[in-house]
């Protein structure tokens, strides 16, 4: 049958096979695409669960001062190596009181250094800089640091890993 | 007929290979557009060639473990026999690639080869130009030392402002809450199989449109683009004045394409691959996480916007330049594509390049960056070595003044340089903008005792040109 008598049901059975196949494809691609695409956004979702983790015992810190803890973060995977590692500025404040500081710059995540001569925290990135008590001293940061919880537990200081805090709007 | 020829002709036959590509390469293509100024779009083409081999080759010497990462990458450039040549070369060809990109983009921009009917030829170039710089950053994460670390933490923070959904793309960059294992393996599969994957894409794409539509003329003044006409006057041009592709017109393209790809050869033998930062540990603080060159630039615009507003450039100032790039073609797609009828186009390329390279060089210095390493001032420099004078010198070298202010030539830019500040400024001035900052000074009254204040204030005093 040449193209120009076709009939109408032979359009409609072509139709048929055109959606059939369009629709077989599609219904494959998403039965698949469901695990694929999954897989690679499940970080978004899959939390996780935040730990205390021991940094030293509480006769290890001195009233007033304010030290570098490294501590091993939440979610350690096997390979992860030294990038397994994180730190934060923990700050005896009193007998049993402690402040607990991210080291990330509220601005954009740098390593801020605590000076200890200036009493300040400085980040090397773009300038910000933060009071004893986490507060914008200068530079582009929206806010304080971050704070970490800590608490004492057997007469070890311990935090609480988080997140790496990231600033929004 | 010797057997040799015989074995082509078969081949041939059979496949039809030469009888398909051979039209293709030999298009005709309009004489002038054989030009120097049109050699730079096969040059970023055989940049990226080399990187694909050269970034084979260290895939089969690569680990990309997050604990593994950095010593094979030492491995590579310090023990394997001409890996530190091919990371070189990976390295600096990816340098060529941006550069390159970048005075095809400005070529392609000046002579308006972007108006009908070549408006997707300049879409996918956006894309490709996109791709490129996903490659660029990702390549830096995954040399993976301290400073690969932080430049992500910085990146995930900038996807951070996005409205509404900033945590998700964060976590999604890197692969959960914190860095980790989950984020080199994340930057991995970007860099070798997704973005490589659109970049072949996208070439094929628009090379298949230069062949589709013809590389454009050298543009002339006062001969503008009408789409009515426009395809007609090319068939035309081509037919009577064109010259085949192949080879009247590729040579330039293969000796200047030779020059860049020995350039890169030379510059990895000698110079070799950037040195690896320290290892990448969240833990270690002793970071300056400056990103390589061709994003410093950004760094600084990063540091250098008013906070006030700096989520929205950051957020929707690339989100914008990316759209006006893209949309450029439906801005004006007709009229005069010669830069002397175009006023407004070359100075919005002379306007970018000098804002870009303005930014770059405030970049490299990074004023607004405390000096950790300065070197303190010494008793000569204090003139003092003992009494009020001394001590307040010591204390400023003590109290990080000296990380932000300059005296004598030595300490940070970020404050103003104090060497003379005892003639502008009287002790209560002084005191006062001690105790309370100010203009991006933090104030150190909670900090310093009255003693050593005073001693501060003395010793500023005594910063005087007589002095
Ligand atoms: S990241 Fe600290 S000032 Fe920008």
């Amino acid at each position: 049958m040449s193209e120009k008598t076709k009939t109408s049901e032979e359009c409609s059975r072509r139709q048929f096979f055109t959606h059939i196949s369009i629709a077989l494809g599609s219904i494959a691609a998403v039965m698949v695409g469901i695990p694929i695409v999954g897989s690679i956004l499940a970080p978004i979702v899959k939390k996780p669960r935040p730990i205390w983790r021991p940094v030293g015992e509480l006769k290890s810190f001195t009233v007033g001062d304010i030290v570098k803890v490294s501590f091993i973060d939440s979610s350690p995977l096997p390979w992860a190596g030294v990038t397994a590692e994180t730190a934060a500025w923990l700050h005896r404040k009193g007998q049993e009181e402690f402040t607990c500081f991210a080291v990330n710059c509220a601005h954009l995540g740098c390593p801020v250094r605590w000076v200890a001569g200036a009493k300040l925290f400085m980040c090397p990135c773009h300038g910000g800089v933060y009071y004893e008590d986490g507060s914008v001293a200068a530079g582009p940061p929206p806010r304080g640091l971050y704070n970490y919880p800590v608490r004492l537990h057997n007469g070890q200081v311990e935090i609480l890993t988080s997140p790496i805090p990231i600033t929004t709007i | 007929m010797g057997s040799l020829k015989r074995a082509w002709l078969w081949f041939e036959d059979r496949t039809g290979l030469m009888g398909a590509i051979g039209p293709i390469i030999k298009h005709p293509v309009p004489a002038n557009s054989a030009s120097w100024f049109y050699v730079f779009g096969s040059a970023t083409l055989f940049a990226f060639m080399l990187q694909v081999a050269t970034g084979v080759a260290l895939a089969f010497m690569y680990v990309p473990s997050a604990g593994e990462a950095y010593q094979s990458l030492q491995y590579i450039t310090d023990q394997t026999t001409f890996g530190r040549i091919v990371r070189g070369m990976h390295n600096w060809g990816a340098s060529a690639m941006i550069l390159l990109l970048g005075i095809h983009m400005i070529r392609v921009y000046m002579t308006a080869s972007y108006k009908f009917p070549r408006e997707m030829h300049w879409i996918s170039g956006v894309v490709l130009w996109a791709l490129t710089v996903i490659m660029a950053f990702s390549g830096q994460v995954v040399r993976w030392d301290q400073t690969a670390v932080w430049s992500m933490i910085v990146a995930a923070e900038q996807a951070g402002r996005i409205p509404f959904i900033g945590t998700w793309v964060a976590d999604f960059l890197i692969g959960g809450g914190t860095i980790g294992a989950a984020t080199l393996s994340r930057m991995f599969a970007y860099h070798v199989f997704i973005v490589p994957a659109l970049l072949f894409l996208f070439i094929g794409f628009h090379l298949y449109l230069v062949i589709k539509n013809g590389i454009s003329e050298f543009p002339q003044a006062g001969k503008p683009v009408d789409p009515k006409t426009y395809r007609e006057e090319y068939k035309a041009l081509v037919k009577k004045k064109g010259i085949p592709f192949w080879p009247d017109a590729a040579w330039r393209d293969m000796v200047f394409g030779f020059i860049v790809i020995t350039t890169i050869l030379l510059i990895a033998i000698i110079i070799g691959p950037p040195a690896l930062g320290p290892p990448p540990n969240p833990s270690n603080l002793d970071a300056l996480p400056v990103p390589d060159w061709y994003f410093i630039f950004y760094f600084a615009f990063l540091a250098l916007m008013p906070p006030a507003m700096e989520t929205y450039l950051m957020v929707f100032g690339p989100l914008l330049v990316g759209a006006l790039l893209f949309f450029l073609p439906f801005i004006s797609n007709k009229g005069e594509r010669s830069p002397l009828r175009r006023p407004w186009a070359v100075a919005i390329v002379a306007l970018t390049i000098v804002s870009i390279s303005g930014l770059w060089a405030i970049g490299i210095s990074s004023p607004w960056s405390p000096h950790f390493d300065a070197k303190p001032l010494t008793v000569e420099i204090i003139g003092a070595d003992s009494g009020p004078i001394y001590r307040g010198g010591m204390d400023f070298n003590e109290k990080g003044c000296l990380y932000c202010h300059t005296i004598s030539g030595q300490g940070g830019l970020r404050g103003p340089d104090l060497t003379y500040i005892g003639d502008r400024l009287s002790a209560d001035e002084l005191t006062w903008r001690i105790m309370n900052g100010g203009l991006n000074m933090p104030g150190f009254g909670g900090t310093l005792t009255n003693k050593e204040l005073s001693d501060l204030v003395i010793f500023l005093k005594s910063r005087t040109k007589e002095h």
